[in-house]
């Protein structure tokens, strides 16, 4: 998610968020630089954390900087990603950068707050001393005693009005985590401006599993094209680099069949989980995603237990006839109805193999 | 004897009158496991591949003892029939389900936590105590009694690699599927420490993967254990940043990686084999000392 969603989402929320606006024209960052008066930040909103450093951030005087600067940015691009949009907002005065920020600690098996009195930096940069970390229990919740007691371990005095509002900014923080699914709520820096605490730069990142419950977000999509082909076809796929498909049922041994390649000393293209069952349609879609990446041979590896071999069988045998396939395919085909899906396969001039390693030395040894 | 699950363990099936749950409750009756109730509200009453349904779990409980559940409910679903099962008191939940929210799943695993349960999962294939009782959905040609104890991350390389045992006639005495999301029920380090008091158990077997700090956790047991484990993790081709298939198995920030994984395990005596189907061999070497 763009800052600006994050930003808009923290809003809502009553998190307090710098003056500005979304804009996608030089026109209209003129526009909203003279609404705000006086300097303004002009930010690049792409989905990398280097903005900074790469040029994308600019800080204008009056709003005809801000056309010049808005000009200058639309052209750029941040580590390979186009600026497509910016946020025009209002120049804060800082007298202190702080980091928050609330995610998932998969070993605790809890949320964990972790804040920082030294902020405006990368977190894995700052000194362990002034990282505090704070595990939640999800049943108790965020209560204000928590959030006190963080801020008072971040070295700010109790009885300021900042300390108020930064409780304040702690006890939100963790409901916009709660409420929308987050894997990841920061806030990063968060700036303390006079007796004010202002949110300067947000990430939301939004649990995947849970976006059938936040429809009304706003999706920003990290996959690549094909990527986002599979995910649509409820298959898992990554590009890789090299030239030998792979196409497994489960995780963990498409994960060891890439492992495999390697080490007989081929490159595997892609890792295709196909998951528990596959019919033929499912298995002439995932063969075309392979067959997207111009690999020279293709491997699939299935141990059949819920998925039946027969029906994996049915299916190639089906895909090969109907639309050809152009390089060689060596398949591993063992566990349920396992003679039955050979046979099938034999009668498109496929031997399947019994172990994987016999099957993936082949395919090593057709790629070169 | 074997791990969290025996012989005479009483199975509930919820969610048995879907699709998947009534299939996998023919296949855990087939492998012996006492299917004894199922649930699926609306359908109390009803009998489903010969098992009673009822209502709720509860409803269940006030027939039968029940010592374990098995989930088979839609994921926006699951979070309330895994809380159900523990407030009824049930010990060992087994929730099958992929795609829940994550943060229902860390509501689960607190509520369990509290009430003192085992979840196993979310996000797994279940678990087999070979030749006993079997909750979940693997295979069951692949299961055979014996004495290898058996914990992993994921399903189908746990079938392979088992399957492999199996092929040599190496039988297991308990197989553990922790489950492939971020947030779950057991620890490598829970699983381990039973295995090492089980006195079936004579060797593990680990079946980990890149992502998260699960397995040099394990190692910090794995150097006070008597019992030789053999480890096998899967991902090391996996690139950087890229989420393979488990929403767990993700190398972030330099965290996760394969490299550090197997030193951590090398270093606390575990036996590290570098492809899934070294494992039968190395488990023979040593069963051969026996």
């Amino acid at each position: 998610m763009f800052e600006y969603m994050g930003k808009e989402i923290f809003a809502e929320f009553g998190l307090p968020v710098p003056k500005g606006r979304m804009v996608s024209n030089p026109d209209e960052a003129t526009q909203v630089a003279r609404e705000i008066g006086g300097s303004v930040v002009i930010k690049s909103q792409v989905l990398s954390g280097k903005r900074g450093k790469a040029g994308g951030i600019k800080f204008v005087d009056n709003p005809e900087g801000a056309r010049a600067a808005a000009e200058e940015l639309f052209g750029m691009t941040i580590q390979g990603l186009p600026v497509n949009i910016l946020l025009v907002e209002e120049k804060l005065q800082i007298d202190q950068e702080l980091y928050l920020s609330i995610t998932i600690d998969a070993a605790a098996k809890k949320p964990v707050l972790i804040a920082s009195s030294h902020g405006g930096m990368d977190i894995e940069d700052v000194a362990e001393e002034y990282i505090i970390k704070k595990y939640i229990d999800v049943e108790l919740g965020m209560q204000g005693f928590i959030a006190n007691d963080v801020v008072r371990r971040m070295g700010i005095a109790l009885n300021t009005p900042q300390a108020k509002e930064l409780v304040k900014i702690i006890v939100t923080l963790y409901k916009v985590f709660t409420q929308k699914d987050a894997d990841l709520v920061e806030i990063n820096p968060l700036v303390i401006s006079g007796e004010k605490v202002i949110a300067a730069d947000a990430k939301v990142t939004i649990d995947d599993e849970a976006l059938y419950r936040q429809r009304d977000l706003p999706l920003v999509e990290d996959r690549t094209v094909v990527e986002q082909a599979a995910h649509e076809l409820g298959l898992s796929f990554v590009e890789l680099d090299g030239d030998i498909g792979v196409m497994a049922n489960g995780a963990g041994i498409t994960m060891g069949t890439l492992d495999t390649i390697v080490y007989y000393g081929g490159r595997p293209a892609n890792f295709l989980d196909a998951g528990g069952g596959t019919g033929e349609e499912g298995t002439a879609k995932a063969l075309e995603l392979i067959l997207s990446r111009n690999p020279k041979s293709i491997v699939i590896n299935i141990f059949g237990g819920i998925t039946r071999c027969d029906d994996v069988a049915r299916a190639f045998a089906s895909v090969k006839s109907k639309v050809g396939i152009p390089v060689p395919v060596v398949i591993r085909l063992v566990g349920t109805n396992q003679e039955a899906g050979r046979a099938i396969l034999k009668e498109v001039g496929i031997e399947a193999y019994d172990f994987m390693q016999d099957a993936i030395k082949k395919a090593v040894e057709l790629a070169k | 004897m074997a791990i969290i699950i025996d012989e005479n363990t009483n199975v509930v099936v919820q969610g048995i009158s879907g699709k998947q749950g009534i299939f996998h409750t023919k296949q855990m009756l087939a492998y012996g496991t006492k299917v004894i109730a199922g649930t699926s509200p609306g359908k109390g009453g009803t009998i489903i591949e010969g098992v009673p349904v009822y209502d709720s779990v509860r409803a269940a409980c006030e027939v039968h003892r029940i010592d374990a559940s098995v989930i088979f409910i839609p994921a926006p679903f699951a979070k309330d029939a895994a809380l159900e099962a523990l407030e009824a008191g049930i010990k060992v939940v087994v929730v099958v389900t992929e795609h829940i929210p994550v943060h229902d799943e860390m509501a689960i695993v607190a509520y369990a936590k509290r009430v003192n349960a085992v979840v196993i999962g979310p996000n797994t294939f279940g678990i087999v105590s070979s030749g006993k009782c079997k909750i979940g959905i693997p295979p069951n040609q692949f299961f055979i009694p014996g004495s290898v104890g058996v914990v992993a991350r994921s399903g189908t390389l746990t079938y392979e690699i088992v399957g492999n045992l199996t092929t040599q006639g190496i039988g297991q005495s308990t197989v553990v599927g922790m489950g492939g999301d971020r947030v779950v029920g057991l620890t490598f380090v829970d699983v381990l420490r039973m295995f090492e008091q089980d006195p079936e158990t004579k060797v593990v077997v680990l079946i980990g993967e890149i992502g998260g700090n699960a397995e040099e956790e394990a190692s910090q047991y794995i150097k006070d254990m008597t019992k030789p484990v053999v480890a096998y993790i899967a991902g090391k081709s996996a690139p950087p940043g890229k989420r393979m298939g488990h929403a767990g198995a993700i190398i972030e920030r330099g965290n996760g990686t394969y490299e550090g994984k197997v030193n951590a395990l090398t270093l606390a005596g575990a036996r590290v084999v570098e492809l899934p189907f070294e494992v039968p061999g190395i488990v023979q070497e040593i069963l051969g000392k026996f």
